[in-house]
């Protein structure tokens, strides 16, 4: 097994980005072919995925599985350095999991799936590469894989939602959702170039985070610095994380996406941007992140409210959900900016429980829709008279959205409002009030169009397939086992962030 | 001076065989019944291969000058010449097909194809203005009549007047600026020029005016702007492998002449430098804001990768603007971007001549659906122009990360800013081209458009397209020589993104060789 770790960070990047490359070559009109090819890779990255999560030590804690290849030596000393932390850990196994439930999800695509799952893997890739890579350059390199493929799966698979006065067309949602994103990498460019020439000037010049970190101890970066290089971090990383009012691409991508999409969009993607505002911007400028947090967690209350509020008032089923993971991202930014132990624990804890619980909502809608070909929460109802299944997952997850006890959502939302609490207890309070509002809109849709009365319309539908039996059952394990018995991730999560806070 | 104007002649020996190369294509042409022209193509490519060996087995240790300096055979010009003779093969390799179906005359096409390339690589090996000058107007004209190659079509000789008459305006302007620069300076030798500088009482209007006057005709070589207007225009007119020609040949030989000409001959001289780098900076930014900025507005294609590599232009001109700062890193980041640019536009402009072959048109538009009728095409161009908006795993991105951090390192932070938000703007005219290719239905027959238009809206609603495939065009097959140069194309593209070290330690030697003394 010693062997298998120096390696297995590796092996994480390459297996989804090799599948990728292999399935080009298969026949392009035979998607059941291709799509087994596909579960069959990314079951390897799962499996890649727990192994990893489980080997991680948590009682030693730190950067575990460490690994450098040199790559562009003198004068940018860029290695691909792979390092797993107690942070990225948790977030690894998340997209192992959603990465194999988007690719069973997806057995309906069948035009180009070729292309499809070409772009599905190489997205997995680059989610998988951003948390293990120790370097800003390949930090970076995945970031912007990951986002690469979304135009094009949105653009070509997805699908157009009509407004009746307007219509919000898929090119629309792909289009902004791309340019949007790459907007907040530019930002994010520009501090990693602007952190770079100052290693350069301290005559060390790297990209790694480590030896920049250590640099910055030495008082290689100056404080007015790190004052402007912190908010290009936090709002670059930050657009990815959904952001209050930069989330806007959000709802409109994830509902143009296909199911699978949507799923790996809102469930791991929106992740990276909290990741790596504390990957990078915590860590590498923690003295811009202490004068920018008030600022932060303000951004991520609006967050919480304003999504929750927007959800209010939907009643397409996917932009429900689109904007309660807005929202649900706030509570993320919340316990991120406390910079306190607890609020930053329940912050990944909270990326977890909403990576799981949002793609099984995703995965049930798009199951109602693949039925029904609609998605109007006025229109639907009565729905668990035929789909029974479908609605009590969809129920669960809910439910988990909403804070219940027992399930993954409450231990993180609890985690987050006591550090909150300990430290913006005016915000706090508000947060809670954005869970109530939470609690209305997610009730209310269970109520209007899972057990309503049944409408004869509705009768011919069928209950969820087997494979998506299997995904939702899966899922609703997990949020369960996440509830009763956090402690597995919770340990993992507690030394990441006990170093990350270490700066402070 | 040296006196022995003969010494080392031999080294020249690929220029000699590249020029009596091209006029055996001449001569064989005489003799070649029209139907079996295309012989020309393989004997010109022959040709390049060939002297693509006889200057690497002739590679002198360190750097020899011939004619008592105006000439210097040494690793920077060996890389350059290497490099203009692929793009050349490259070139060849596009017009095949397309100069047999559409071009008269194509034997004359090759030799000057040829020509050309003598110009460039005498001009990355030139030491002197002169010679340089001379260089560029072999290239300029060879160009001149390639750009006006399409008989019989308006647009073509249109594009050939417009290039002709500003391409001879630019020569008089660098010409005159060379004059006062000998008037102020007495010299036209590079090494010369840098000793003449270094000394601040060599300060005078004239020389000022000198190398302002140079500067521009430059600039009007590489398509910077405000001399950028001829480029859209000749772009447009101009046969399609010439387009590609234009866009990755004409802008890598003036970029090896600003090399040289920066290192050799105004980097030295501290004093005068300080001031130029700020004035190139500028250059290089207001190139690339308007270059990707106008981009946005087209609607050919050809149009769209002219102001697409005036964007590209502002980039590496950026990596110029910062020579001063950081010598190694900033010309190693130029000379990367120009090669990740040459090989990425030469995928790119690949896949657009196999589409233009096949339905002969150019408007982005036209491009609708193009992923079902020629998949691997639209997948070659998709790939080029993710890589040209700098998206991994693509060389773009790496070659883009390389040049924008040397460009900060050299301290204008500022300029790799605006470098990196043209990026993004580029991004969303690269994406334009990918929608109509991808997502896209091709346009129907006028008469049931509007029945198609309601159909396709009902479709994107209920978003079923499983159940309501558009109808399947033909497939369509590019000709083997073009699918093989994509193909080779996407490897290097993606080779150079993922591992560039190779490539990096090559340039690095070519780069040792005109580092700026002092």
């Amino acid at each position: 097994m010693a062997n298998f770790d120096q390696v297995s960070l590796l092996l994480l990047v390459l297996v989804p980005l090799a599948g990728a490359v292999l399935a080009m070559f298969l026949p392009k009109d035979r998607p059941r072919d291709v799509w087994q090819f596909a579960i069959f890779v990314a079951a390897i990255s799962f499996v890649l995925s727990v192994i990893v999560f489980l080997r991680y030590d948590y009682a030693d804690g730190g950067v575990q599985f460490q690994r450098a290849y040199d790559w562009i030596d003198d004068p940018l000393n860029i290695s691909l350095h792979f390092g797993l932390n107690g942070i990225g850990a948790p977030l690894v196994l998340l997209n192992g999991i959603v990465l194999l439930g988007a690719v069973l999800i997806s057995q309906t695509i069948t035009r180009r799936s070729r292309d499809f799952f070409v772009l599905l893997l190489a997205l997995g890739s680059g989610v998988f590469g951003v948390f293990i890579v120790r370097d800003l350059f390949f930090l970076f390199f995945f970031y912007e894989l990951a986002v690469l493929p979304m135009y094009l799966l949105i653009g070509v698979w997805g699908s157009s939602t009509d407004f009746g006065t307007f219509l919000r067309t898929k090119e629309y949602g792909a289009m902004k959702l791309m340019l949007v994103l790459v907007a907040g990498s530019v930002l994010i460019w520009i501090g990693i170039l602007a952190l770079y020439v100052a290693s350069s000037q301290a005559g060390n010049p790297t990209f790694n985070i480590d030896t920049l970190a250590q640099l910055r101890e030495g008082g290689a970066f100056s404080r007015t610095l790190e004052l402007w290089v912190f908010p290009l971090f936090a709002v670059g990383f930050g657009i990815l994380a959904g952001l209050w009012p930069f989330h806007t691409w959000s709802p409109d991508g994830h509902v143009a996406a296909p199911t699978g999409v949507s799923m790996l969009h809102a469930g791991v993607l929106m992740k990276l941007g909290a990741f790596g505002i504390i990957q990078v911007g915590m860590i590498l400028t923690p003295t811009g992140a202490e004068v920018w947090m008030p600022v932060l967690i303000g951004l991520g209350t609006v967050n919480v409210i304003y999504g929750a509020i927007s959800a209010l008032s939907q009643n397409d089923l996917k932009y429900v959900i689109g904007y309660s993971s807005v929202s649900h991202m706030g509570y993320v930014l919340m316990g991120i900016a406390t910079l306190h132990p607890v609020g930053l624990a329940g912050a990944v804890l909270q990326m977890f429980s909403h990576g799981i619980m949002t793609a099984l909502m995703f995965a049930m809608v798009g199951a109602i829709y693949e039925r029904a070909h609609i998605r109007d929460s006025f229109i639907l109802n009565g729905l668990i008279k035929r789909m029974g299944v479908t609605t009590f997952f969809f129920a669960i997850a809910g439910l988990a959205s909403l804070g219940l006890p027992g399930l993954s959502g409450f231990i993180a939302e609890f985690m987050v409002f006591t550090g909150a609490f300990r430290t913006y207890l005016p915000l706090a309070v508000l947060g809670v009030i954005g869970a109530a509002i939470t609690a209305v809109y997610i009730l209310r849709l269970l109520a209007r169009s899972f057990f309503g009365e049944a409408d004869p319309q509705w009768e011919h539908l069928t209950d969820a397939s087997p494979v998506e039996k299997a995904v939702g059952g899966a899922f609703v394990i997990i949020l369960i086992a996440v509830g009763v018995w956090p402690a597995p991730l919770l340990n993992v999560i507690n030394t990441g962030v006990e170093s990350a806070l270490s700066v402070f | 001076m040296p006196t022995e104007l003969t010494s080392n002649l031999h080294l020249l020996t690929p220029e000699f065989a590249l020029t009596a190369l091209a006029f055996l294509v001449f001569t064989v042409d005489l003799f070649l019944p029209e139907r079996s022209k295309e012989w020309l193509a393989g004997l010109s490519v022959v040709s390049l291969v060939a002297v693509m060996v006889v200057a690497l087995v002739m590679r002198p240790a360190g750097s020899v000058e011939l004619y008592g300096g105006l000439i210097v055979v040494d690793d920077f010009g060996l890389f350059f010449k290497i490099f203009f003779l692929g793009i050349g093969v490259g070139i060849v390799a596009l017009s095949w097909e397309y100069a047999r179906d559409r071009l008269q005359h194509r034997g004359e096409f090759y030799g000057l194809l040829l020509f050309s390339i003598l110009g460039m690589n005498l001009l990355a090996m030139s030491r002197e203005l002169l010679t340089a000058y001379i260089s560029l107007e072999l290239l300029s004209f060879s160009l001149y009549v390639m750009v006006a190659y399409g008989l019989r079509e308006a647009r073509s000789n249109e594009a050939g007047i417009k290039y002709i008459i500003i391409g001879i305006l630019s020569s008089a302007i660098m010409l005159y600026g060379l004059s006062n620069i000998y008037a102020a300076l007495g010299t036209t030798y590079f090494s010369g020029i840098a000793a003449e500088l270094a000394s601040p009482a060599s300060a005078s209007p004239v020389l000022w005016i000198g190398v302002a006057l140079l500067v521009v005709g430059l600039g009007f070589k590489l398509s910077a702007v405000p001399f950028h207007m001829w480029a859209p225009d000749a772009y447009e007119g101009a046969p399609l492998p010439v387009t590609a020609y234009l866009a990755i040949g004409s802008k890598a030989a003036a970029f090896a002449l600003t090399l040289r000409l920066f290192a050799e001959a105004i980097v030295p001289a501290v004093n005068l430098w300080g001031e130029w780098q700020l004035v190139i900076a500028v250059l290089a930014a207001i190139t690339m804001l308007l270059g990707n900025l106008v981009a946005l507005a087209q609607r050919n294609l050809k149009r769209l990768m002219a102001y697409s590599s005036i964007g590209h232009v502002g980039y590496a001109l950026a990596g110029v603007a910062v020579l001063g700062s950081d010598f190694a890193l900033a010309a190693k980041g130029v000379i990367f971007y120009l090669v990740v640019y040459a090989v990425t536009n030469l995928v790119v402009f690949a896949g657009i001549t196999a589409y233009y072959n096949r339905e002969g048109k150019d408007d982005i538009a036209d491009l609708a659906g193009l992923a079902d009728r020629q998949p691997f095409t639209a997948a070659a161009i998709a790939i080029g122009l993710f890589s040209l908006a700098g998206l991994p795993i693509f060389a773009g991105f790496t070659a883009k990360f390389y040049l924008f951090a040397a460009v900060a390192d050299g301290g204008m932070l500022w300029l790799a800013g605006v470098a990196i938000f043209t990026s993004l703007v580029s991004l969303y005219y690269y994406l334009q081209v990918m929608r109509q290719m991808y997502i896209e239905s091709p346009a129907h027959d006028s008469h049931d458009a509007a029945a198609h238009q309601a159909h396709d809206e009902h479709e994107d609603i209920h978003q079923h397209a499983a159940h309501d495939e558009p109808p399947v065009s033909p497939l369509q097959r590019p000709s083997w020589l073009l699918a093989g140069t994509m193909g080779v194309g996407l490897l290097v593209v993606t080779w150079l993104g993922v591992y560039p070290r190779p490539l990096l330690g090559l340039i690095e030697m070519a780069s040792a060789a005109i580092v700026p003394l002092g």
